[in-house]
């Protein structure tokens, strides 16, 4: 999922230009492992599968495989469907500097949503 | 081509809020049993824009949806530009009273959603014998602080016509409601004491919804004896604004209960 996460946010101008301010590296972990996102001026410019060694990020998402899965369904269950039902559930965490995902929210989500897509197709 | 003009009628209202001068903006369509639409946090009375466009509610019902001050284009008081917003149980009970008041209503229905659907609660417990019915949306007596509010910008909406609403909030607003919602509105210990025999409550909840989730909304339900909930499939935060159509299917047999009740 997440090693096709580039083409579909890339290939969404509309998704780009929203995070068109945005440039920072985050990480999303799936179980253990954590996947370094690069993003500049709302494009995804590389994403980078730990482990990592000494390799900084701003903010950090991380959940359980099995609850991104549930999350990435093509229509997912109620409680699964946003990140912060999944927070209310206490299935993922935010940590780090929480300023840049909080001021790029709605595109944060609308990226981390994008694997539905593949589950529709 | 022909234009088409919606049957909503837009009017500005002034009355008297905590003994201040208010200019409230209020629409309304239709005729018969009053219908007062309570909006939720941050947003405005343009949410219930489908129900005041559904000729099936308006033949029988006088539907009236007010933007709170602060919100859509209602003003804040004089002086505002000095003064934190902060929303609060005595505050919005006695703004509803007041509006219900000013446009002569008698016995209205009052429906809310999300802070909207709590005051509804507190006006069972507080003042039943002013409404006919009272049906809560995204209903719940308490909801807990899992995120933090200081980060609040906008609710995560997709319904992107509800995404506007809340983009288009002055700053500090939707979090002045939250005050309410989250913190001073409490009515947990209020509720057991509802008598729905006096007001029949009605409590409509959408299963997306993770604010106002259906195990909260089962929860407040389980101790008010007499209150009727059903959960929404498919539905979230915002039924009438988000999915108006798979709203309408809930909230018909709901007003045709009420009506035919008298």
């Amino acid at each position: 999922m997440i090693e096709r996460l580039a083409e579909l946010v890339n290939d969404d101008a509309w998704l780009v230009k929203r995070g068109r301010l945005l440039n920072v590296t985050f990480a999303i972990g799936v179980d253990e492992t954590d996947y370094l996102v690069r993003i500049v001026d709302g494009r995804i410019v590389g994403i980078e599968t730990g482990p990592h060694v000494m390799r900084a990020w701003t903010f950090a998402i991380r959940a359980s495989a099995r609850t991104w899965e549930t999350f990435w369904q093509a229509v997912p269950p109620p409680g699964f469907h946003d990140i912060f039902a999944l927070l209310r559930k206490r299935l993922i965490t935010f940590e780090g500097d929480l300023q840049p995902m909080m001021a790029h929210l709605l595109y944060v989500k609308l990226l981390l949503a994008k694997p539905r897509e593949l589950a529709a197709a | 081509m022909t234009a088409a003009i919606e049957p909503i009628a837009g009017r500005y209202l002034h009355l008297a809020l905590e003994g201040q001068p208010h200019r409230l903006y209020f629409e309304e369509a239709g005729q018969g049993i009053p219908l007062l639409c309570l909006h939720t946090a941050g947003a405005d009375g343009r949410q219930f824009r489908a129900l005041l466009n559904d000729p099936e509610i308006t033949a029988d019902y006088r539907v009236i949806a007010f933007d709170m001050p602060w919100h859509g284009k209602s003003s804040p008081p004089e002086g505002w530009q000095r003064e934190d917003y902060q929303l609060t149980t005595e505050r919005y009970t006695g703004m509803i009273l007041a509006v219900a008041d000013a446009l002569e209503l008698e016995r209205p229905v009052a429906m809310g959603c999300s802070i909207g659907g709590r005051i509804v609660l507190n006006l069972a417990w507080a003042h039943p014998e002013r409404f006919r019915a009272l049906i809560g949306l995204q209903s719940a007596a308490y909801v807990e602080r899992y995120y933090d509010a200081g980060w609040l910008n906008h609710p995560e909406a997709h319904k992107w016509e509800t995404v506007w609403h809340y983009m288009q909030g002055g700053p500090g607003i939707f979090q002045g409601d939250l005050f309410f919602y989250q913190v001073e509105g409490d009515v947990r210990d209020r509720i057991r004491d509802i008598d729905t025999a006096k007001c029949p409550l009605y409590m409509l909840t959408g299963e997306y919804d993770y604010s106002a989730s259906p195990a909260d909304s089962e929860a407040a339900a389980a101790l008010i004896p007499g209150a009727k909930l059903t959960i929404m499939k498919g539905l979230g935060h915002f039924p009438m604004s988000e999915n108006p159509e798979g709203f309408r299917g809930y909230l018909l047999p709901v007003l045709e209960e009420i009506r035919s009740a008298g």
